[in-house]
């Protein structure tokens, strides 16, 4: 069966923002199902909110919507481009559950549009927990005992059948959102009602427990022939209860025998027919008591998933571009396999290689969060590793997640491994429970002498890992006293070790040495690594696909080729901070190095991105960036040199250790780099240029710190030195707040001082993306954000062009950052972020990279600034290129952050200067309320065209949310307030209705928001000194899905966006029909 | 890394070290690369191994020990293996024994360290070709003259001496005679649950024998070494299937019913050799992912097999275009060139083995589940 041609056009739906359990994977799939589509010839349309992805660069789709991916807003799309098909098995979670919706409200059968990949009825069986188990059932499987329930009375009695613990899972959320392990009545009292809230249909599985059994995923994929493949097996390292999004994973399957593994397969494959997945691939999980060997299915997802693609990466089978293409009528044999071109994708990779992903956490940005896992997924980011052994990939695995790991190594204080101490009884209590520092405290374990059984039998982890993970230490204290004066001896030794993953770091830490001449040993020694490639056929065809990962073996079989090979260091782990944009900047330059005729070397480690697609580059390397294996890399490759501005601070944090080991720098130079992070040479360079600061100072001890804060003038902002994303940076208000800062938050220290910055309090802050060749700069874009300073800019929504700043201002900023960039003699990109209070300009900082905000810059203005900075990197001028000044568009762009609060109970969701956004959106239209208006749909906070708000705001900010309040009154809003904001806002003319705080009485403010008698809350706190009662009031929003503003330019922001959705209809519109407006009014657009 | 030096030598002069836990001395054989992730246990017992040296390309090896209920024959077969990692401390609910150890008792030497994948490398480039495994830092001179002295495994009989020494039955219902040439158990459990009397002859039953026993269907087995060596097969295969008693044939068995009527076979460069095969049916254009384990195959393609016009090509690997089933146009013979029987691999082709009793004319008692 050839491709279909009854099919023009087809829509497909992205994930939108990065959220935990939703994560840059859905970029890697549907960049890959677009391109896949494209090749066939189809027209492709396609809507996603997020504008940090590859897949909505105008470049890649037909047509390319950032719209919100809700039904309402994607019906108007459908509407207007009326597409034959949409597959929907590519965005995710909320892909599937938008054309659910569709299907539901007849949106697609109006308009004529079929469902492919997976249809209606399989999506349905595979999410209705009671229908999966009856669809199990028929087929002679068996899925845990337990039933769905609405409320918390059939749940207390689901749950005296299925016994306790009972596993609660909410219908259709993702990631398990919701989802929860009660021990006893009272923790499923609680844990019931959150799930039925979060549950889209409102229903809960409450499942019989297997806890400690064993788990396996299986990645299989369906032609409409009928023809049946397994992609990959996957066995969890942690045991039921841990989301398998949490665990660390081993591919392929280590401890199951072939008996077990066919009858799994058997499994997967009648369960794939039976759900009636017709083409398309699927995720199966599965348990097995690892006592009997009985098999249990979990579930399974009729879409590609974050397991599809780490299998796809693990395998080198393409399961998006694949499933894509049975999904439009091929058959897997009329497929090549892309990797070996000479055989055909009906096939079953085998793998000659061990892949271990490990989840890459950020509890340290929510210090009330639990740290336990359990089967709601709490991570943000995961690595995978490959290596000959599993010990190989583990502890490649463990210094790739840049956690400051070198490998499987202990913590010095035991509080870092989350431990009270390191007595034996702490460690064997604390194993039994599963944390994201339980690997490490494994290691005490067995550092204290526990055995592999009981750990076992305290952690249910099988005693087969358990025992790689002693042969490790073995090896360890073997070598600490091997000989090494002996170049035989020291050559076996060596080897070894390096067989076994560990770096030069932990060799050198053993030994008592510095990495560097642990490295200069192992060089003399002529131990270097050898490339292997990932070839789907454990090497039975040939394969010409450079797809490489290190091992200590014999035969390197990577190629360098020529003397024009950029090698791009990625960006690792995804983590707050340092997300899928920086994977966008690595991937477009890295494509416009090689249109440029370069030949391109990525180095990467997360195998959710579009990076480490192994067709993106000439070469990919799967491998951690450490400074080790980048330098290995380097020397196999002689490039004419590294980039390292585009993938934030993972590679940055490389540049220097690169250039003392004489690697060329592409772009700005190390120097430049550290001028610009070093506090007092960069204060040097704003004083020369004129730029004004905010005033500050350095401290090295409390004491200190109090003084400088005395002269800097409270409120001021304070900080560790050398930070990623605002971590453990505070607002303090007087001298007591400092000192208590220092006790819960940050050491001071001469080596660890803090920096200490007045904060503008009520200023207005800009960011500034600019390119700049060296002679000349560009200025990309200015956003104003919208929540006042004081805000992570990460955290912030902002706004393209600026709204409220004067042209002087942003004329000046735009001198600033020019003058900044000629001044660092930057080549590459830039951002400069801005302060403005009473009219004067500030600046805060200079980032002399990639920041988070220039695909956002790029999808509004349609200029690709990453690629253009690779250009300028190799020596071409902004002339050379045609790029004159920044675009103006007769448009505007919203950008919002997306928080991961909802997974964290015990979070407050308040905003400050600590990054804790997982993701962002994008809202464009031609106005600015309207595309807030859009962004706030997108971020899942969709506006209410009227009923009540509810206003409780602090002192300080009284007097500021009257006229906020007076403008709502007049949209017809009913204006509810407690006592003190309600007095004040009635004394000024705006009629308020006092409601109860939560200790006055019920019915209170929270009762009214469970009631869904709010439909928007305006709350701004003061600082953390927050009340519980503000917190019950916050989280009870979130939890019932109220929207919700904690500042008041963001609920000014609402207040435009309300009019704008209650006056005009919301129009979508492409990013090509955008940016070809923005091309007319501007001779000068190049892009 | 643990142990003694050990290395693995080819016969083109080309070595791999490695090291070896227990002492052995040299062990000689076709060296042979196998893609199977996991069921080492029924491979190293798969009589088709006897006589080769067989490299796992899966990395981990040993993982889950050996158990009584894995074993395709009574003892391990092949002559040596090598590993890249061998297991020390085995896990599963089913182990009674690690790898090393069973191996060790059965005097199988196995060799790990090795950079499996080099050398799987290599044989994929120059063929399958003899080797030897043995102690030692590095290869002598005299022993790259002993393995020179071995015999290659073309021309080489291994069925007689893999096949079964007297006659066996197993099962109920209607009767099939199983010739061994070094059968797998999991054909002959296929075969009794498929609702079949099984009666297992040794390779060089005369027809005149088996006509005896009075078979409603006859079975020719998988086994090791040439098949253009087992001539003595033929006459029997011709004489007993040509005259119209349902046949099927796996392997080896394919082999001897494509040379029986008229076809070749040839050496193939490295054989197949793993679980993941895919196999496409050319009457319905399903493909099935299949258990491989073969060096030589029939010679012939899409259209037919040379010299054979009464047979029938019904599948074809599509990794290479290689014959994997025939059928004889006329007569109720049928055969394949993967492994049906599983064990270790995928079960998609179990269904041969209700399709053999569909032309013996029975039906098969229940859904056949196999070694599961």
């Amino acid at each position: 069966m050839p491709k279909r041609t009854d099919l023009e056009s087809i829509l497909l739906i992205g994930s939108g923002p990065i959220v935990i359990g939703q994560g840059a994977e859905f970029d890697y799939s549907g960049t890959q199902a677009v391109r896949a589509l494209r090749e066939e010839g189809y027209r492709v349309i396609l809507v996603n909110s997020n504008p940090a992805t590859i897949m909505t660069d105008p470049e890649l789709a037909d047509r390319t919507y950032i719209e919100p991916v809700t039904p309402e807003w994607v019906a108007k799309i459908i509407e207007r481009e009326r597409p034959d098909a949409l597959l929907p098995t590519m965005g995710g979670q909320t892909a599937l559950n938008v054309a659910m919706a569709l299907v539901k409200d007849g949106t697609l059968e109006k308009y004529g549009v079929e469902l492919i990949g997976a249809n209606e009825r399989a999506i349905r069986i595979a999410e209705d927990r009671d229908e999966f188990a009856r669809a199990m059932k028929r087929i002679g499987l068996a899925t845990p005992r337990g039933r769905t329930v609405r409320s918390v009375e059939e749940a207390l009695a689901a749950a005296d059948d299925t016994g306790y613990p009972a596993i609660l899972r909410p219908s259709f959320t993702l990631g398990g959102t919701g989802g929860g392990i009660a021990y006893n009545r009272e923790e499923l009292e609680a844990l019931i009602r959150r799930g039925l809230d979060l549950s889209p249909v409102g229903s809960v599985l409450v499942e019989r427990s297997i806890i400690g059994w064993k788990e396996f995923e299986l990645e299989v994929m369906r032609d409409g022939h009928d023809n049946v493949v397994i992609v990959c097996s996957i066995e969890n390292l942690d045991p039921m209860g841990v989301h398998t999004g949490d665990s660390i994973t081993v591919a392929p399957a280590m401890t199951l025998t072939d008996r077990e593994y066919q009858r799994m397969r058997d499994a997967a494959i009648a369960i794939i027919r039976e759900v009636g997945v017709e083409a398309g691939g699927c995720n199966i999980q599965f348990a097995v008591d690892p006592s009997t060997g009985e098999q249990l299915v979990i579930e399974m997802n009729p879409r590609v998933s974050r397991s599809s693609a780490l299998a796809s990466k693990a395998t080198g089978f393409p399961i998006a571009r694949i499933g894509t293409k049975v999904a439009v009528g091929y058959r897997l044999d009329e497929l090549p396999n892309d990797i070996t071109r000479t055989t055909p994708a009906s096939f079953e990779p085998v793998l000659d290689y061990v892949v271990v992903k490990i989840p890459r956490f950020a509890f340290e940005k929510f210090p009330a969060a639990d740290p336990t896992l359990t089967t709601q997924m709490k991570s943000v980011g995961e690595v995978m590793a490959i290596g000959r052994t599993f010990k190989e990939a583990f502890q490649k695995g463990l210094r790739a997640l840049e956690t400051d790991r070198p490998g499987w190594t202990t913590a010095a204080l035991a509080s870092d491994d989350r431990l009270e101490d390191g007595e034996r009884e702490t460690v064997r209590a604390a194993i039994g429970r599963p944390t994201p520092e339980r690997i490490f405290q494994l290691r005490r374990a067995l550092e204290v002498g526990l055995t592999v059984e009981e750990i076992h039998q305290r952690s249910g982890i099988d005693p087969w890992f358990l025992d790689q993970l002693q042969q490790l230490l073995e090896a360890e204290r073997a070598f600490v006293t091997a000989p090494l004066d002996d170049d035989a001896a020291a050559r076996d030794a060596l080897r070894g070790m390096k067989r076994m993953g560990f770096s030069d770091r932990q060799l050198a830490a053993l030994r008592g040495g510095t990495e560097r001449e642990m490295r200069a040993l192992r060089h003399r020694l002529g131990i270097r690594p050898a490339y292997k490639t990932v070839d789907t056929c454990a090497g039975e065809f040939p394969s010409s696909t450079p797809y490489l990962y290190s091992s200590y073996d014999e035969e390197n079989e990577a190629a360098p080729a020529g003397d024009r090979t950029v090698v791009i260091l990625g960006s690792g782990p995804n983590r707050i901070g340092q997300g899928v944009e920086f994977d966008y900047c690595c991937v477009r330059a890295t494509l416009a190095f090689r249109e440029m005729g370069y030949r391109t070397a990525m180095v990467n480690s997360n195998p959710e991105t579009v990076s480490t697609d192994f067709d993106i580059s000439d070469a990919l390397y799967f491998e951690p960036l450490t400074l080790e294996d980048v330098l290995e890399i380097v020397e196999l490759e002689q490039p004419i040199g590294v980039v390292v501005q585009l993938g934030g601070q993972t590679p940055l944090r490389l540049a220097k250790g690169l250039e003392a080991a004489g690697v060329t720098i592409l772009g700005t130079s190390p120097e430049a780099i550290d001028i610009a992070e070093d506090r007092g040479r960069f204060e040097a360079v704003a004083r020369q240029l004129g730029v004004q600061q905010p005033p500050a100072g350095v401290a090295f001890s409390i004491d200190e710190a109090v003084a400088v804060a005395a002269r800097v003038g409270y409120p001021v902002l304070v900080r560790p030195s050398y930070v990623l994303g605002g971590r453990a940076m505070e607002i303090v208000y007087d001298d007591n707040s400092l000192r208590s800062y220092f006790a819960r938050a940050a050491r001071v220290t001469p080596e660890h001082p803090v920096l200490i910055d007045r904060f503008l309090e009520d200023a207005f802050e800009a960011d500034v993306d600019a390119i700049s060749d060296g002679t000349r700069c560009v200025i990309g874009g200015v956003m104003q954000h919208i929540e006042d300073a004081g805000i992570h800019s990460g955290d912030s929504a902002c706004v393209l062009p600026p709204y409220l700043i004067t042209d002087a201002q942003v004329r000046l900023m735009r001198e600033h950052t020019r003058a900044f960039a000629l001044k660092l003699g930057v080549v590459g990109l830039l951002n400069v972020q801005y302060a403005i209070k009473d009219g004067v300009v500030y600046v805060l900082e200079v980032n002399p990279r990639a920041s988070r905000t220039v695909p956002f810059v790029s999808k509004t203005t349609g200029v690709p600034l990453a690629g253009l900075a690779a250009s300028v990197m190799v020596g071409r001028t902004l002339d050379e290129l045609g790029l004159h000044d920044d675009v103006l568009q007769p448009y505007v762009a919203v950008k919002e952050a997306v928080f991961p609060f909802s997974k964290f109970q015990n979070v407050d969701l308040i905003l400050g200067p600590e990054m804790r956004s997982t993701g962002e959106v994008m809202g464009i239209a031609d106005s600015f309320g309207m595309a807030f208006a859009k962004a706030q749909a997108s971020a899942d906070g969709a506006l209410p065209r009227g009923g009540a708000i509810f206003v409780t705001v602090n002192d300080h900010d009284k007097d500021n949310v009257v006229p906020i309040a007076r403008r709502f009154h007049g949209l017809g809003f009913k204006v509810l307030a407690t006592e003190g904001t309600a007095r004040h806002l009635r004394a000024r003319g705006v009629p308020a209705e006092r409601v109860m705080k939560v200790y006055e009485g019920r019915p209170n403010a929270v009762d009214l928001i469970v009631s869904g008698e709010v439909q928007l809350l305006i709350n701004t706190p003061l600082g953390k000194l927050t009340q519980q009662d503000d917190y019950t009031i916050r989280r009870a929003a979130l939890q019932h899905r109220v929207p919700y503003t904690t500042t008041l330019s963001a609920a000014s922001a609402a207040c435009d966006a309300i009019i704008a959705l209650r006056s005009r209809v919301g129009e979508v519109r492409s990013l090509q029909e955008w940016h070809a407006m923005a091309r007319e009014m501007s001779a000068e657009w190049i892009g | 890394m643990n142990g003694r030096p050990a290395f693995v030598l080819l016969e083109d002069g080309s070595w791999y070290a490695g090291s070896a836990v227990r002492s052995y001395d040299p062990a000689f054989g076709e060296v042979v690369f196998t893609t199977n992730l996991s069921g080492y246990q029924e491979t190293f017992t798969d009589p088709s191994y006897l006589g080769q040296i067989v490299v796992m390309t899966a990395p981990m090896i040993g993982n889950y020990g050996v158990n009584p209920d894995d074993m395709e024959s009574a003892r391990p077969q092949v002559s040596g293996v090598v590993v890249r990692e061998l297991a020390r401390r085995p896990s599963s609910w089913r182990a009674t024994l690690g790898l090393g150890e069973w191996l060790a008792e059965a005097g199988v030497p196995v060799i790990e360290g090795v950079d499996t994948r080099r050398l799987t490398r290599h044989l994929r480039e120059r063929g399958a070709m003899r080797g030897v495994i043995a102690e030692g830092r590095e290869p002598s001179p005299e022993l790259q003259a002993r393995l020179l002295a071995c015999p290659s495994m073309e021309g080489l009989d291994l069925a007689s001496r893999a096949s079964v020494r007297e006659p066996y039955s197993e099962g109920a219902g209607p009767h099939v005679v199983a010739y061994d040439f070094g059968m797998k158990r999991n054909i002959v459990r296929m075969l009794t649950e498929a609702g079949c009397r099984v009666t297992v002859v040794p390779a060089d039953t005369p027809a005149a024998r088996v006509r005896e026993l009075a078979p409603d269907g006859l079975f020719l087995s998988n086994g090791p070494g040439d098949p253009a060596a087992v001539g003595y097969a033929f006459a029997t295969i011709r004489e007993l299937s040509g005259k119209g008693l349902p046949t099927f044939g796996i392997c080896l068995g394919h082999q001897l019913i494509g040379l029986a009527f008229g076809g070749r076979t040839g050496k193939m460069p490295y054989g197949h050799r793993g679980g993941n095969h895919p196999v496409r049916d050319v009457r319905d254009d399903r493909v099935l992912i299949t258990t491989q384990n073969h060096g030589f195959a029939v010679q012939g393609g899409p259209e037919g097999i040379p010299g054979a016009p009464a047979l029938e090509v019904t599948h074809l690997n599509l990794n290479d275009g290689t014959v994997e089933g025939l059928r004889h146009r006329t007569l109720p013979i049928f055969a394949v060139q993967y492994h049906p029987e599983a064990a270790p691999g995928p079960h998609d082709a179990y269904p041969h083995f209700a399709e053999f009793m569909r032309s013996i004319g029975a039906q098969a008692s229940k859904p056949l589940t196999g070694n599961t």
